[in-house]
């Protein structure tokens, strides 16, 4: 450009017209306001603090923290640091995200898939759902489920049995889990390898298929034995309790869903769900309606077409704006606080007000949320790139 | 031309926050070197430029401060951000109420959002110096209860083994609960709300045997209950609670404002001056009533913080010796009929006591 015509010099005059030089311009000058306004927003920080001769630091991180904490994955006395309670608050929050991003997924995909559905019924109840839970606040839902549902069912001397299999009062559901014996823990690592095993003939079946024209016969027979096996270990091998009713109420065994988390599940399941729905419909409505045709003249069934051909693409759509959905979600968590759940936040509170350090524990909640959600998109972007054309 | 314009933009997108933000932090600076009296770097200070008290209170605790059907506030706690109002300002409704949440409330302290906490907040050491607050005098001595069901047949704390408490979040009751429960060995559920209201929600529909807070709270918050008979408080007290106004760490002139206000309340009582027969006082032979009340040309305790001399008078004119408060929000000539007990006057064998004014 014009700055590079010969070496007669430096001059201004180019300088200030050369394009390059106020784009660099620009950029440093932003960078400069940006460092100013922590610059001062720290340097008011010091300020502030020095006034209430408060120190910044993370030591009262050790202390015993002195509060009880209703349900922990570990185990927790009130003896413990600050450090451990937040960490049990932590695996509160994980545990809640984990099933709640499952969930949300499994209940998501059906809604979306059943808005294409040709049952007038099923479509209708679809869209019902998918209007009505994304268009209501998720803390009013919280409260719904926590005040109107899960407190409606009778208190525990009274409690409501399914069969003797789930329990349900107004404190606590009760659900049959495996137990927590060598055995089980041995079947669910054989069920593991199973999945892998499953996994490597489905493709060898399906490449055998593809590439030499055979019928695949020995491979399916296989997957059917390897699936009957699973099958069984599920039912048997894992050892299930089913939960026994006590007289004066609540069970012994099985697994323990405290009113509070199994309102807070249900809650962000619910309301992550109808999203997750309307992002599967726009995914599939993407596919062209080429696709459907073409498959559907090759004689494919209606449930074929839409398992190997439209959701496939589809995917392609989809995974992106449901890496924002789970990412919602993990953040949602904060907000069953509000109806008594200790996940992070709650413990947070906690802790912040004895200790008198809103700044450093809100520098630690910033953190791990930032962390839990870079973790997460890292992984759906993995998935992302799986689904992604493949170029031949 | 057009990168001129990009260049003046950026400008302005950098200077714009930092001259907005810079004013508070200027001001402050310049304070700092300035006269004899310290009341120019103080809240104070913002406060009477102001001309209006932002007071920090609960709002949902009848007889404390309970924010009724018409909008207004009432209560103790209230009555005590009136007498500091009706000091400064003469008048009682200068007063901007903001409702806080246990969670949120020293920080919005701390933060300057409001000038002072008037919300049964526990008197604790921690809170004292960690957590960069000042408390003034105490204006009601409570202990920490239980409240259970009546036909629940729990009487004493150790029958809550394995049962479930509901509390609220970032109290000392929370903390003291444990300390208790610990001390009898005796392992319980605590659930947790961040919301006054939701935690006797839950209460009231069966989630807890037990609700624990402060006594006076208790029994106020019992009267909202849908069917108060059927609840009763224990015969436990878990802690001592000692609630009164609160102030930010660091600034004397602001919190001996709020501090010797409320001490004039109970002083008044113990003078015996009412709202009513205030006037009469004025005229008192008596020159440390007259002090008291800052009659013309009687000492200067107003102006030596700063404020006006009568303005113990105001305060009593406007709302009262502590004696009246109490019986009008929570004593006898409320619902809740509370007995003075450790709230008398240290002359009838109770703990309010002023020191001297002069």
């Amino acid at each position: 450009m014009v700055s590079e015509s010969g070496g007669n010099g430096f001059s201004l005059r180019k300088l200030l017209r050369d394009d390059r030089f106020w784009k660099a311009a620009f950029q440093v000058l932003t960078l400069m306001g940006v460092c100013l306004v922590f610059a001062f927003l720290i340097s008011n920080l010091n300020r502030n603090m020095a006034r209430q001769s408060i120190k910044f630091g993370f030591s009262f991180l050790s202390n015993p923290a002195n509060f009880s904490i209703g349900e922990s994955v570990v185990e927790y006395r009130p003896q413990d640091s600050y450090a451990k309670a937040l960490f049990v608050g932590l695996l509160n929050t994980l545990n809640l995200m984990t099933a709640g991003i499952v969930w949300a997924t499994i209940v998501g995909i059906t809604a979306g898939v059943a808005s294409f559905s040709q049952n007038w019924l099923v479509h209708k109840i679809s869209r019902a759902y998918v209007g009505v839970i994304r268009n209501t606040p998720l803390l009013l839902q919280l409260f719904f489920w926590y005040f109107a549902i899960y407190g409606l069912l009778p208190r525990p001397q009274a409690q409501l049995s399914i069969s003797n299999l789930i329990f349900l009062n107004n404190r606590a559901v009760y659900i049959p889990w495996p137990a927590n014996t060598s055995i089980a823990w041995a079947s669910l690592g054989v069920l593991i390898v199973a999945g892998i095993a499953a996994l490597i003939i489905w493709r060898w079946r399906i490449q055998v298929m593809v590439e030499k024209g055979a019928s695949g016969k020995a491979q399916g027979m296989a997957l059917m034995a390897i699936g009957a096996a699973a099958l069984i270990i599920l039912v048997f091998g894992l050892g299930w309790q089913a939960p026994q009713g006590l007289e004066g109420g609540g069970a012994t065994g099985g697994l323990k869903l405290s009113r509070e988390y199994a309102a807070a599940l249900t809650g962000l399941t619910c309301y992550t769900a109808a999203f997750i729905a309307e992002i599967v419909r726009a995914g599939i409505q993407s596919v062209s309606l080429g696709q459907w045709e073409a498959a559907r003249s090759l004689g494919l069934a209606p449930n074929v077409v839409m398992r190997l051909v439209v959701f496939p693409q589809a995917l392609r759509v989809i995974i992106p704006p449901l890496n924002s959905e789970f990412m919602n979600l993990a953040k949602n968590t904060s907000l069953a606080f509000a109806i008594g759940f200790p996940e992070l936040y709650s413990v947070a509170t906690t802790t912040y007000s004895p200790t008198g350090r809103p700044v450093e524990v809100f520098l630690i909640l910033m953190a791990t949320y930032l962390t839990i959600n870079l973790l997460i998109s890292l992984g759906m972007n993995q998935l992302n790139q799986a689904v992604q054309f493949k170029e031949r | 031309m057009r990168n001129w314009s990009f260049l003046l933009m950026a400008l302005t997108v950098a200077v714009a926050p930092l001259s907005a933000c810079s004013e508070p932090g200027t001001s402050t600076n310049t304070s700092a070197d300035g006269q004899s009296s310290n009341v120019g770097g103080s809240r104070l200070q913002v406060v009477l430029n102001r001309g209006r008290l932002v007071c920090g209170v609960e709002g949902s605790i009848p007889g404390f401060s309970f924010l009724d059907e018409s909008g207004a506030y009432s209560g103790l706690d209230v009555d005590v951000c009136k007498a500091v109002a009706a000091a400064l300002f003469d008048d009682p409704d200068a007063i901007e109420y903001r409702r806080l949440d246990t969670t949120e409330r020293f920080t919005a302290l701390t933060g300057g959002e409001v000038d002072m906490l008037s919300r049964n907040t526990t008197w604790t050491i921690t809170r004292d110096t960690s957590v960069g607050l000042e408390f003034a005098p105490t204006t009601f001595f409570d202990g920490m209860g239980m409240m259970v069901r009546e036909d629940s047949g729990i009487t004493e704390l150790e029958d809550f083994e394995g049962k479930a408490i509901c509390v609220t979040s970032g109290t000392a009751t929370e903390l003291n609960l444990t300390d208790q429960m610990r001390k009898l060995d005796i392992s319980f559920e605590p659930v947790v709300y961040q919301n006054r209201d939701a935690t006797y929600a839950a209460y009231d529909e069966g989630r807890c045997e037990g609700i624990t807070s402060d006594k006076s709270t208790l029994i106020s918050r019992r009267s909202t209950l849908p069917t108060p008979g059927d609840h009763v408080l224990m015969a436990v007290t878990m802690s001592k609670e000692p609630l009164g106004p609160v102030t930010i760490n660091n600034d004397s002139a602001w919190f001996d404002v709020v501090k010797w206000v409320t001490y004039g309340l109970i002083q008044a009582e113990e003078f015996g001056i009412t709202s009513e027969n205030v006037d009469e006082f004025t005229t008192s032979k008596d020159p440390s009533i007259k002090r008291f009340l800052g009659v013309e040309g009687e000492g200067t305790l107003g102006a030596d913080m700063g404020i006006p001399n009568d303005f113990m008078y105001r305060a009593i004119t406007h709302v009262g010796n502590y004696g009246e408060i109490f019986d009008r929000n929570v004593g006898k000539d409320s619902q809740f009929k509370l007995e003075r007990g450790l709230n008398d006057l240290w002359t009838r064998g109770g703990l309010m006591y002023a020191p001297p004014f002069r």
